[in-house]
């Protein structure tokens, strides 16, 4: 039962399909001769596809290595761009919920490249303190060289009240980027209200290792790495046509089925919560219930471990997370919740299961009826201090 | 069964598990997260924890093709082995932490966990063998004579030793390698660590100073009473200890001098010629049994230090109170060290060393040294 779509979802057939037919072609799209014009080709009528998709001109979309690459590019370019053009811009506003592709590069600032750093708050429903915001930008516009917030957080799922930060921003002349790597395909998403904006390949039912950083036309960015200058100058490095066919088709049919598709896995999301919340006692949900993403269901379960929770899952077939990936480390509690503040043993206590287009009713009947006995014995487990 | 496999990241472990996992048992990986901060996991500093260690268990749980998770034992570990090990020292004492791991971490923290989340066993890659005779589970030696740590594991208790499996104690090393080798477990291959994992640098000394501040005093001649040199805290010098101690002219008969006691209160250090250091009394309190208590008197051998020579010894046992009688001298004993008792090859159990003495001018000298450090 893989209820991990959050993490990686599987790929949609119909890129799948494109991506292989390219797979077989051979053409660098920076060659001139018919091959390249081939595969370029292709490449453009992706950019074209994508950008209708999400409502920004073509030449906005900037193909990277995936989201965070996308949002490294955002951070740092435009930091590096804007402060280059006035350095008393050194402050970068984004809220503390970040993902770390967002988070890490931001804080990097902080500590090496003389940024002034400020955290956004959140509620507890983790949704941002837009006034907080206004207030930052008020203080010191002039010295704001970027503000970042992402769509809709990965954890929680908690959709953010981008048109009004976007609105704001804009008020006070600051670039505003967006994390929608979440968002795209299962929300309306209309990036021409930002100025920048991350999405990756694997989230939206394409192929790994590919995503966009839409950008709008005269955002300065200094580029993060150098080379042919493939992409505007800002992005080198030689495209990966398959990858980019599979990506446009993902995000044109995942655009095509959006409200059939998203309603289906908004109520299985809400038979998993309910499900849960009747058959077990003290499960808490995290995040907003009205402004979320539709396939996350984010849990507290009281007195259990997070990471008990997950090994006796597995060892029960079913497959989710506690909302990020962390590779090998040791498991911390989740930046997010404490944002949101939740406190650090209830934070511990977290599971997100999340759904998506190739969810089905069973997997959530199996997790109804496998997950009471998991809780109990991981009660019994207790909680580690 | 249903087996957590303890995955250091090394080869040991790592053929353990393969061969929990062959005998047909249902097993999951955990590799211990131990140190307490989880940033200095993240950097990746030497250690017996590090990121690095973490990939290599976790790649050995794919090849294996078994669950992995890591467990946060930081808080334990810091609580119940960093702390007493400093507590241990700042008293006059040699603690082993090894010992401590074990009993308190590894066979407690984890093992409860394990059996609370439906587990029957902890595995891990120590060389020693669990012979379940008529009468009880047994800890014996390990078959290699040269890998045995069985010593490190005489801490165990009757119900720790139910819950724990040693898949490597019949097997030398050379055929851990090999096999390690054949089933592509050498991801792990890397030098044995015998340095006290916490310790980085290895430089006990200043790591118990960082810790404790400095508490200067002098070196005593333990024959004449004059004052030889001065140093910056006792707790840093061990019973046994020769390299370290700064003292420029040599004694008068010539002889190397030894640490050869430690005296926190009055801040000194005694030192004397390595004969001070011969004893074959030896009290110790704070026994562990593992498996049935014994009675009365063992006759068999003692063993003070992880890779020192068994020695033998008659030991009364009067409840809390042990009391080794060795029929040759043994080198190099200080207070908090472990004494581990041995019947054969069965170790019956340990003993922290809280005195030593000798008894009889002339005794045979067995080959276990002084800690050269
Ligand atoms: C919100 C968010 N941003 C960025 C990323 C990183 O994207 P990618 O995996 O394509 O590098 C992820 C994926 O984990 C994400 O959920």
């Amino acid at each position: 039962m893989y209820l991990d779509h959050a993490a990686t979802t599987p790929m949609r057939i119909e890129a799948l399909a494109a991506m292989v037919e390219e797979l077989s072609r051979v053409g660098n799209p920076s060659s001139l001769h018919a091959s390249g014009r081939g595969a370029r080709r292709v490449v453009e009528e992706s950019r074209e596809l994508i950008a209708a998709a999400l409502g920004v001109p073509a030449g906005d979309v900037l193909f990277t290595s995936g989201g965070t690459e996308a949002d490294n590019l955002a951070v740092k370019g435009v930091y590096r761009a804007r402060r280059g053009q006035d350095p008393r811009r050194t402050r970068v506003l984004a809220t503390a919920i970040e993902h770390h592709a967002v988070l890490d590069p931001v804080g990097w600032l902080g500590d090496s490249e003389g940024a002034d750093v400020r955290w956004l708050p959140v509620d507890g429903l983790g949704r941002l303190d837009v006034i907080s915001l206004e207030s930052e930008l008020a203080q010191a516009p002039d010295e704001v060289a970027l503000v970042s917030v992402m769509w809709a957080n990965n954890e929680v799922g908690t959709i953010q009240p981008i048109a009004e930060v976007a609105a704001l921003c804009d008020r006070y002349g600051v670039p505003l980027h967006t994390d929608a790597v979440q968002a795209v395909g299962q929300i309306p998403v209309d990036a021409s209200i930002v100025d920048s904006l991350a999405l990756s390949g694997h989230k939206v039912g394409g192929p790994h290792g590919v995503g966009a950083l839409i950008a709008r036309r005269g955002l300065d960015i200094a580029p993060l790495m150098h080379g042919g200058g493939q992409e505007r100058d800002v992005r080198s490095g030689t495209l990966d046509a398959p990858a980019i066919v599979g990506l446009a088709s993902a995000i044109a049919s995942s655009m095509a089925d959006m409200d059939v598709r998203t309603r289906r896995v908004a109520e299985l999301r809400d038979q998993l919560v309910s499900g849960v919340m009747t058959s077990i006692e003290g499960v808490t949900r995290n995040g907003d219930p009205l402004r979320a993403l539709p396939g996350i269901a984010h849990l507290s379960f009281d007195g259990c471990e997070g990471d008990a929770l997950l090994l006796l899952l597995d060892a029960a077939g079913i497959e989710c997370s506690r909302g990020s990936a962390c590779s090998a480390g040791v498991p911390q509690p989740s930046h997010v919740l404490l944002a949101m503040g939740v406190e650090p043993l209830a934070a511990r206590s977290a599971l997100r299961f999340s759904l998506g287009h190739s969810s089905a009713a069973y997997e959530v009947a199996s997790l109804l009826e496998k997950l009471p006995a998991v809780v109990a014995r991981a009660r019994r487990a207790g909680v580690p201090r | 069964m249903r087996v957590v496999a303890a995955l250091s990241g090394g080869v040991d472990s790592a053929v353990a598990a393969s061969r929990a996992v062959e005998a047909g048992h249902d097993v999951v990986g955990i590799h211990l997260a131990l140190a307490r901060s989880p940033q200095s996991h993240r950097t990746g500093a030497r250690g017996c924890c590090t990121l690095e260690d973490a990939r290599d268990a976790r790649r050995v749980a794919d090849i294996l093709d078994i669950p992995f998770y890591v467990w946060d034992l930081s808080e334990q570990f810091a609580e119940s082995v960093i702390d007493d090990f400093v507590a241990e020292y700042a008293a006059g004492n040699t603690p082993n932490p090894c010992l401590r791991c074990n009993e308190k971490i590894k066979f407690t923290a984890v093992l409860d966990r394990a059996l609370a989340l439906g587990f029957d066993a902890v595995s891990t890659g120590h060389y020693a063998r669990i012979v379940d005779a008529a009468n009880g589970r047994e800890l014996h030696r390990a078959v290699d004579p040269d890998k045995d740590q069985s010593y490190v594991l005489g801490v165990l208790d009757e119900s720790q030793l139910a819950g724990a499996m040693f898949p490597l104690g019949d097997s030398l090393k050379s055929e851990v390698r090999a096999e390690a080798a054949l089933r592509g477990l050498l991801v792990a291959e890397k030098p044995d660590s015998h340095d006290i994992c916490f310790i980085p640098d290895g430089d006990t000394g200043a790591w118990l100073r960082d810790r404790l501040g400095d508490a200067p005093g002098d070196i005593v001649d333990v024959e004449s009473g004059a004052a030889l040199g001065h140093h910056d805290g006792a707790f840093a010098f061990t019973v046994g200890q020769r390299r370290g101690l700064g003292l420029g002219r040599p004694a008068a008969d010539g002889a190397r001098r030894y640490v050869v006691g430690v005296d926190i209160a009055s801040s000194t250090v005694l030192v004397g010629p390595p004969v001070l250091l011969d004893v074959d009394l030896i009290h110790a309190d704070r026994p562990r049994w593992c498996g049935r208590v014994p009675g009365g008197i063992v006759e068999g051998t003692v063993q003070i230090r992880a890779h020192g020579d068994p020695v033998d010894a008659v030991v009364q046992i009067n409840d809390a109170d042990v009391v080794a009688s060795l029929r040759s001298t043994v080198r190099g004993v200080a207070p908090g060290q472990a004494l581990v008792i041995y019947d054969g090859t069965r170790v019956v159990g340990s003993a922290t060393i809280t005195r030593s003495t000798r008894t009889r001018a002339h005794v045979p000298v067995s080959a276990t040294g002084p800690e050269s450090n």
